[in-house]
């Protein structure tokens, strides 16, 4: 009844299976969602999405696929502000446009011209992967200086779309952080091996175990230890040269510290935005190269991938194809990023820039969208946060 | 291949209407109309429900309230870091038989004495239907919730050292929280209904407060909550008061029998909220909540 929704879905990531449609369907023909639209939506958000990460991509799917549910889309439209309304009309309505909405004198026709309009453009630009996309064809425009469209994907859903994660960790105030420095690395240090040994567990410890039964005269005295684990994989790409320069060492410093208590740690160098090839030496970069693919498919989907790097660079180097500084790049930043995510699920980046001036750079921002929001400051807070997120392991 | 699929659910809808249970919020506990929903699918399609949310906002409680609204029987199963999914079904304490053998127990003769049931067979072994509470489950160790598939799908288990299957005599209502600290198993959430519980709106927070505190004043609500969203607002809180927090809050106003005025005063010594306590849980929190509510002061 709905095959359509579903491989909506599945094209836009989430990943529904046979038996959540199929629990959608029982749900359905049992009765629990009857006659109502906004039931309909919830009961099927409850069975096929399960993660609240997901809840908006299924809330675009839902109301792109639905589009004929008046009474959605009512209950969307209600939600926008009206002067966000009105930015919106200088924005996207044309001379013309307004001046014929003026004869018409309507504020209905005007929401029905602009919800047109949205729901073209949102359509053409969630046809990619992601919400970046190439600059021409996104309503948000080449999303540096667009709050506002960050703004639009959250004020008409609002309601319905649970809080998301990431967008709670954007407000972690840092005035009281201190920078990573020689004297805070070993409690870095310690908080990565923390980390590194974790996992739970006793195990016997049949040494000990004899040992004591003989002492207490053969009767059994059982003697447990704790397990050590140490398989935390780790790919590390570093960012390197141009803005960076002030940051390698730190960074450097605290990852090859860390070497010890990781079971893997590989790195990798990139400049500003990783693209097809990567390169271990970095006095070798030109002819030394290891294409990302081959990093790709080397590394299993367990290693966890963490980026250093301040985000700091064109927004073109992201967005583009051939937007790189250094070479001729066929195709985005962006691109490869999704790819490399795709593969680690388990990945974050880790910026040493002070965090209050990420909103301030169009290419920190946009990377921590790619990012889904795991963009974390290079201090003991941050590092904390950011190997927590690791450490749940998607 | 196609996996193979249940169609249990089908046969259910022979089942006359009245014998259904349904769930709705009740004068103790304000659900939202998505979370109705899908408690009543997990409920109808006897499915776990998992539900996730800010600490504090009414997860545990849910189990609580779906059993008392429902007036069935309620097994709680407490998730901690070092539980394993067997214990939830059963254990069996070699140590003790082996002690006992050793001392010439007559007891050990007999292995069934050293099984001891878990949450899950308690669940599986009522006589009627019960609510089976599973708190906290993203505790334990990664791989916990994949040993309890089969177990919550068929809702049955074998016993090896009895050879016996324990099956459930009626499927028990599963509901299971998970405070979003590892990430769960794909094969595990398909079969579970997904509740994410978001931090309740103004108007949500006013009947839930209208439910635990009949009697109390409308304006202090106003004022406590204002300040209690302003609170939230605070970027960079490691913690935030949720709805827990507030209730509590509420209440010591009440027992203190804080005037409003006090609430609303703008007095410049007073920077923050009298028995703050309740709602900011550390002190860097309380530190970071005055800075910036003097700096507001000063603004003004």
């Amino acid at each position: 009844m709905f095959a359509g929704f579903v491989s909506a879905l599945r094209n836009e990531g989430v990943k529904v299976s046979l038996l959540e449609y199929l629990m959608l369907l029982n749900g359905l023909k049992q009765q629990v969602a009857l006659y109502d639209v906004e039931d309909f939506y919830f009961l099927a958000r409850a069975s096929l999405v399960k993660d609240e990460r997901l809840i908006d991509r299924f809330d675009r799917v839902f109301a792109l696929y639905f589009r004929g549910l008046q009474a959605v889309h009512g209950a969307i439209l209600a939600e926008i502000p009206e002067d966000w309304l009105k930015q919106l009309a200088e924005r996207f309505l044309t001379e013309e446009e307004r001046a014929a909405i003026q004869r018409l004198g309507g504020l209905e026709k005007l929401m029905e011209t602009l919800r047109q309009r949205l729901m073209e453009q949102q359509g053409r630009h969630e046809g990619g992967s992601k919400w970046i996309g190439t600059a021409g064809t996104s309503p948000f425009g080449a999303y540096g200086d667009n709050p506002e469209g960050i703004r639009i994907g959250q004020a008409s859903s609002r309601r319905r779309r649970a809080v998301k994660v990431w967008d709670k960790r954007e407000f972690r105030d840092l005035d009281g952080d201190v920078e990573l420095g020689t004297r805070t690395l070993k409690l870095a240090l310690r908080r990565l091996r923390r980390w590194a040994r974790e996992g739970e567990a006793d195990e016997l410890d049949l040494g000990g175990t004899i040992h004591a039964t003989a002492a207490n005269g053969g009767c059994l005295d059982l003697q447990m230890r704790p397990e050590r684990h140490n398989k935390v994989k780790v790919l590390l790409l570093l960012d390197i040269g141009g803005s960076m320069d002030d940051y390698i060492e730190e960074s450097a410093q605290l990852f090859s510290a860390a070497r010890a208590e990781f079971k893997h740690l590989e790195t990798y160098y990139f400049h500003n935005c990783p693209y097809e090839a990567l390169w271990r030496n970095n006095r070798r970069r030109h002819d030394q190269t290891t294409p990302t693919i081959e990093v790709m498919n080397t590394y299993g989907p367990d290693w966890k991938l963490i980026f250093v790097g301040d985000a700091t660079m064109s927004p073109y180097e992201i967005t583009e194809p051939g937007g790189s500084v250094e070479h001729w790049n066929a195709e985005a930043g962006a691109v490869w990023m999704a790819r490399l995510l795709k593969r680690f699920r388990s990945a974050i980046w880790i910026n040493p820039r002070d965090p209050r001036a990420w909103d301030g750079t169009s290419s920190a921002r946009l990377l921590r969208q790619v990012m889904e929001g795991r963009m974390y400051p290079l201090t003991l807070d941050g590092l904390e946060a950011g190997l927590k997120e690791l450490q749940r392991g998607r | 291949m196609v996996p193979p699929v249940r169609l249990r659910g089908i046969y259910m809808t022979e089942r006359p209407q009245t014998q259904r249970l349904r769930f709705a919020s009740t004068d103790r506990y304000i659900a939202t109309r998505d979370l109705e929903v899908a408690v009543n699918a997990s409920i109808a399609l006897e499915r776990p429900l998992l539900v996730k949310g800010e600490p504090g906002t009414g997860k545990t409680v849910l189990a609580e309230e779906v059993a008392r609204a429902l007036g069935l029987p309620l097994i709680q199963w407490h998730i901690k870091s070092t539980t394993k999914a067997a214990q939830g079904l059963y254990e069996y304490d070699a140590v003790a038989r082996l002690r006992d053998g050793q001392l010439g127990d007559e007891k050990v003769h007999d292995i069934a004495n050293y099984i001891k049931r878990g949450k899950l067979w308690d669940a599986f072994a009522a006589d009627t239907p019960v609510v089976l509470l599973i708190d906290e489950i993203d505790k334990a160790d990664i791989e916990f919730p994949n040993d309890l598939l089969q177990e919550l799908d068929r809702m049955e288990f074998f016993v090896y050292e009895t050879k016996e299957t324990i099956t459930a005599k009626r499927r028990p209502i599963v509901i299971i929280t998970s405070n979003n600290e590892k990430e769960l198993p794909d094969a595990f959430l398909r079969r579970c209904f997904f509740h994410y519980i978001r931090f309740p709106d103004k108007e949500t927070m006013e009947r839930i407060v209208a439910a635990h505190h009949p009697n109390i004043k409308q304006e202090l609500v106003r004022e406590a909550l204002h300040l209690f969203y302003d609170m939230r607002d605070v970027p960079g809180l490691k913690k935030k008061p949720a709805t827990s927090e507030l209730l509590d809050w509420l209440k010591l106003l009440m027992i203190e029998d804080i005037p409003l005025e006090v609430l609303r005063a703008k007095d410049p010594k007073v920077v923050i909220p009298p028995l703050h306590g309740a709602l900011l849980k550390n002190e860097q929190d309380v530190h970071l909540f005055e800075r910036v509510a003097f700096l507001a002061r000063r603004g003004q």
